[in-house]
C-alpha cells in the first residue's frame, strides 16, 4: 500500500507549504526603521513626496523647494509630484532607499492612522528643538486635525476653510441687503431667493441635500462645533446636541425648499463640481457653502454676475460665533523609514511654519496659509473674497472633524445616516443618531 | 489489495524520469499558480485570522476578524444582496439578451456584417468611459433618455440616483456590451449540423421545439460556459458600480475626499467594493481578507455546481 504511507508526508508537505506562505505572508509586511541619528548639516540629499500635480501647483512646489535649497545648500531635496495616498503607503510600508523621507496627503482623515501606527515620525522632538508651540504656531482646528491622541505625526501644510458664496445680484434683485449670519436669517433668503416652476427650479436659493456637493453633514457641523466623540473615544452623535439639531434644521430646509425628491431631480442637473458646470457658477443655486478655492474657480471661469463671500451664517443661539467654519487641509510629515529625519525636518519646518515659504504657496495655489504668521501677512492674498476664508482660518471656533483610527469611516457613516434621515427613511432621529453611534464604536474597536 | 506486486527498480525509475520531465514541462504554469494564486490564497487565509493595519506588524486576532464582518460591520449583508441581485439577473438578461442577438444575427440575410460590430463595438469600449456616458444619458435630470421617456408620457425612472433603479440601469449597461457573449454564441449557433433542423422539421417540429430539441442541446456547453464565467465576472463587479455612484452621486473622487460607497442608498455596493474599502479606506486588512475568502468561496461553490452537470458541459452526444 505505498499510497497508504504517501498521504501523510503529502498532508505534511502541503501544511507544510502552507506554513511556509503563511510566513512569507507575514514577513512581506514592512518592517525596517528609520531613525533621526543623521547630521542634518552635512551634504545629503532626501526625497519628497506629494500629490500635486497641475503645472502651477508643482511649479509653485518647485520655487519653494528652490528656496530651502538656497537656505539650505547641504540638503538636495528630490521632489516626486502627484503621487497617490495608496503609494505613499505602500512606500512606508516597504521602506528602503527609495521609500520617501518627508511625504505630504490631501487625506486628512488618516492622520489618526499614520500617528497611531507610528508609519508617520514623532515630530515632538522636532518641534521642541526648533522651539515651536503648535498651539500658537498653527490655528486650533489645523493644529487638532493633524495630532491623534496628542501623538503629533503632521503638521498643516496650507489649509482649506468653507464658507458662504452668494450671487450679488440675486440678493439685490429679491431684495436682500447683506449676506445672512444666522440660519433663521438664511433660511429665509434661501425661500426668497428660489424660483419654484411647476416640474422644478428656475433657481434654487440654496441646496441643501447632502449630495450637494459640499454640504454635507461635516462641513454643517463646522458650523455648530460637533465635537463627534466623548472623552473615552466613544462616539457621541445621538448625546451631542448640536448634531441632532443640524439635522432637524437642514430637514426643515429640504421641506421649505419643496421637499427631498423634487430638489433631488434637480441635483441631478448639476454639473461637475469642479468645473463651469458648477451649479453657483451656472446661477442653478444662488448660495453655495464652498471652499476658499472657488474664489479663484470663479474669476478664472469667468462667471457673468456679481459674486461675494461670507462666513457660513451660525445657529440663532450661537450668534456670537459668527465668522467660523469648517476647516480641513493637507498634511504633511516625515516617514518613519527615513534614515534622514534631522535633514527632512528641516524642510517640513521649512515648508510648514517659514511664513514666506506658507504665503507664497497659499497664494499660488490659492489656498488658505496655516500659521497665524502666515495668516496675518501682508503678502498674502489680500482680495476681499479670499480674505472671507483667512478670517474663517483664524477663528478660535472653528472646527474641523477629528483624526480617527480607521480614517474616515465614522464621517462615511454620518454621511450614510443623513441620506436615510433627509429621504425619510429614519423617522426617530435620536434613536438613528444612536445607532451610528453603536456602528461607528464597533468600526474602531474593530481597528483597534 | 493483498494482490499488489512488487514494481521492478527499472520501472520505478522510467516512471520517475516521466514524472520528472512532465513536471518540467508544467512547471511555468506551476509555478505561476504558486506565486499568483496560491501564495495570495494562503496570505488572504492568514491575514483574515490577524490584525493588520497596512503599517504595523500583524497580530493573530482569532476570529474576530469574521465575527466583524458577519455580524456586525453594517454593509456586508447589503453587499451580499446586491452581488446576488446582479449575478442572478445580470447574467441571466445577459446569456438570454446575448444568445438572442446571435440567433437573430445569424439569421439575418442582410447587413449581417453591420449588426454584428454594432452590437459588438460597445463591448470593447472602457468600463469607466460607458460607465460615465451611461449615467450622462440616463440623468434623470438632462438625460436624452428621460427626455424621450417623457416625451412619450411614460414614467422617468432616476436610473443611478434611485436606489430601487440602480441595478436594473447596471444591468442596461452590461447588455449594451453583451457583444463578447453574442460572438460566442454565434460561433455555436453556426456550428449547429443543419441537418438535423431539417430532420426535425420533417418531422414536424415548430421554431420552438427546433430550439429546444436542435439547437440547445448542441450550444449547452457554450451556455453553461457563458453562465459560469459570467457568474464569476458578476462577483467580482466592482469598475462599473463604483464610478456609476460616484458619477450619480456627484463625488468624482477628489483625493482626501470621503464618498459614500455604493450610491445610492448602498444599491450599487458590491463584495469587491467591500474589499477595497475595508482594506485600503479603514485600514482592516483582516476584514477585507475575510469578505475576499468569502467571496471566493461563493464563486467557487457556484462554479462547482454548475459544473457537476457534466451533460451541460459535455454536449448533448457526450
Amino acid at each position: 500500500m505505498t499510497t497508504s504511507t504517501r498521504r501523510p508526508h503529502r498532508t505534511t508537505a502541503a501544511l507544510a507549504c502552507a506554513a511556509a506562505v503563511a510566513l512569507l505572508a507575514g514577513a512581506c509586511t514592512g518592517s525596517s526603521e528609520g531613525g533621526a541619528k543623521d547630521d542634518a548639516s552635512k551634504d545629503t540629499t532626501i526625497t519628497f513626496w506629494h500629490g500635486w500635480s497641475q503645472p502651477s501647483e508643482v511649479k509653485a512646489i518647485s520655487d519653494n523647494i528652490a528656496a530651502f535649497e538656497k537656505l539650505h545648500p547641504n540638503i538636495h531635496v528630490k521632489v516626486v509630484k502627484n503621487v497617490t495616498d495608496d503609494k505613499i503607503n505602500q512606500a512606508l510600508r516597504a521602506g528602503g532607499s527609495d521609500a520617501p523621507d518627508v511625504v505630504s496627503s490631501f487625506t486628512t482623515d488618516n492622520v489618526g492612522k499614520f500617528c497611531a501606527s507610528g508609519v508617520w515620525a514623532d515630530l515632538k522632538p522636532f518641534l521642541a528643538q526648533s522651539h515651536i508651540d503648535p498651539a500658537t504656531t498653527f490655528p486650533a482646528a489645523m493644529a487638532d486635525y493633524t495630532q491623534y491622541n496628542g501623538n503629533r505625526c503632521a503638521l498643516p501644510l496650507l489649509g482649506d476653510a468653507y464658507g458662504l458664496y452668494y450671487n450679488k445680484d440675486a440678493f439685490k434683485a429679491a431684495g436682500i441687503a447683506s449676506p445672512p449670519k444666522t440660519l433663521s436669517e438664511f433660511d429665509a433668503d434661501a425661500r426668497k431667493l428660489t424660483k419654484a416652476t411647476a416640474n422644478g427650479y428656475s433657481r434654487l436659493g440654496f441646496m441643501p441635500d447632502f449630495h450637494g456637493y459640499e454640504s454635507t453633514p461635516t462641513h454643517f457641523l463646522g458650523q455648530w462645533g460637533a465635537t463627534y466623540f466623548d472623552k473615552n473615544g466613544k462616539s457621541d452623535l445621538a448625546a451631542d446636541p448640536a448634531v441632532s439639531a443640524m439635522f432637524q434644521w437642514q430637514q426643515k430646509l429640504v421641506a421649505d425648499l419643496g421637499g427631498f425628491q423634487k430638489l433631488e431631480k434637480y441635483r441631478t442637473g448639476f454639473g461637475d463640481e469642479f468645473s463651469e458646470k458648477n451649479p453657483f457658477e451656472t446661477g442653478q443655486v444662488a448660495m453655495a457653502i464652498d471652499g476658499e478655492w472657488r474664489t479663484a474657480n470663479l474669476k478664472a471661469d469667468g462667471v457673468t454676475f456679481d459674486w461675494a463671500t461670507a462666513p457660513f451664517p451660525v445657529p440663532d443661539d450661537q450668534a456670537a460665533t459668527y465668522g467660523r467654519g469648517y476647516q480641513t487641509g493637507t498634511i504633511i510629515g516625515i516617514a518613519r523609514t527615513s534614515q534622514k529625519q534631522n535633514a527632512a525636518w528641516e524642510l517640513v519646518k521649512y515648508l510648514a511654519t517659514d511664513t514666506d515659504a506658507v504665503v507664497s504657496f497659499a497664494n499660488a495655489i490659492h489656498n488658505v496659509p496655516s500659521t497665524f504668521a502666515a495668516l496675518k501677512s501682508p503678502k498674502v492674498d489680500q482680495d476681499p473674497n479670499f480674505r472671507t476664508f483667512l478670517d474663517i482660518a483664524g477663528n478660535a471656533h472653528s472646527s474641523t472633524t477629528p483624526a480617527s483610527i480607521n480614517g474616515g469611516a465614522y464621517q462615511v457613516s454620518l454621511q450614510n445616516f443623513g441620506y436615510k434621515y433627509e429621504s425619510g427613511q429614519v423617522p426617530d432621529l435620536k434613536a438613528g443618531l444612536a445607532g451610528v453611534d453603536k456602528e461607528i464604536d464597533a468600526a474602531i474597536a474593530q481597528a483597534q | 489489495m493483498a494482490a499488489l506486486l512488487p514494481v521492478p527498480a527499472a520501472l520505478r525509475a522510467k516512471r520517475r524520469r516521466e514524472a520528472v520531465r512532465t513536471l518540467a514541462f508544467l512547471s511555468p504554469w506551476l509555478i505561476g499558480f504558486a506565486v499568483f494564486f496560491g501564495y495570495p490564497l494562503v496570505s488572504t487565509l492568514y491575514f483574515s485570522f490577524m490584525h493588520y493595519d497596512g503599517f504595523a506588524q500583524p497580530t493573530f486576532s482569532g476570529l474576530k476578524n469574521w465575527r466583524y464582518v458577519l455580524t456586525s460591520y453594517p454593509f456586508f449583508w447589503q453587499g451580499v444582496r446586491n452581488t446576488l441581485w446582479l449575478v442572478v439577473v445580470m447574467v441571466t438578461l445577459r446569456v438570454v439578451f446575448g444568445l438572442g442577438v446571435g440567433m437573430l444575427i445569424t439569421k439575418i440575410r442582410t447587413g449581417a456584417g453591420f449588426f454584428r460590430t454594432a452590437f459588438y463595438l460597445p463591448y470593447l469600449a472602457p468600463p469607466v468611459a460607458a460607465t460615465i456616458g451611461f449615467a450622462f444619458l440616463f440623468n434623470p435630470g438632462t438625460g436624452p433618455v428621460n427626455h424621450l421617456l417623457g416625451t412619450l408620457g411614460l414614467p422617468q425612472p432616476g436610473w443611478f440616483t434611485d436606489p430601487s433603479w440602480s441595478k436594473p440601469a447596471l444591468t442596461l449597461l452590461a447588455l449594451w456590451g453583451v457583444g463578447d457573449l453574442m460572438v460566442i454564441f454565434m460561433a455555436a449557433l453556426l456550428d449547429v449540423p443543419r441537418e438535423q433542423y431539417e430532420a426535425a422539421e420533417l418531422d414536424g417540429a415548430g421554431a420552438w421545439q427546433r430550439f429546444r430539441f436542435v439547437t440547445y442541446p448542441n450550444i449547452s456547453p457554450i451556455v453553461m460556459f457563458a453562465v459560469v464565467t459570467g457568474v464569476i465576472q458578476t462577483l467580482q463587479y466592482y469598475t462599473q458600480a463604483l464610478v456609476a455612484g460616484k458619477v450619480a452621486s456627484g463625488i468624482i473622487g477628489n483625493s482626501g475626499q470621503q464618498f459614500e460607497p455604493g450610491y445610492p442608498q448602498g444599491s450599487t455596493w458590491t463584495l469587491p467594493q467591500m474589499v477595497y474599502s475595508l482594506g485600503f479606506q479603514r485600514f482592516d486588512y483582516g476584514s477585507a481578507c475575510v469578505v475576499a475568502l468569502l467571496l471566493f468561496a461563493v464563486a467557487m461553490a457556484f462554479t462547482a455546481l454548475l459544473l457537476r452537470r457534466r451533460s451541460g458541459l459535455m454536449g448533448a452526444e457526450d
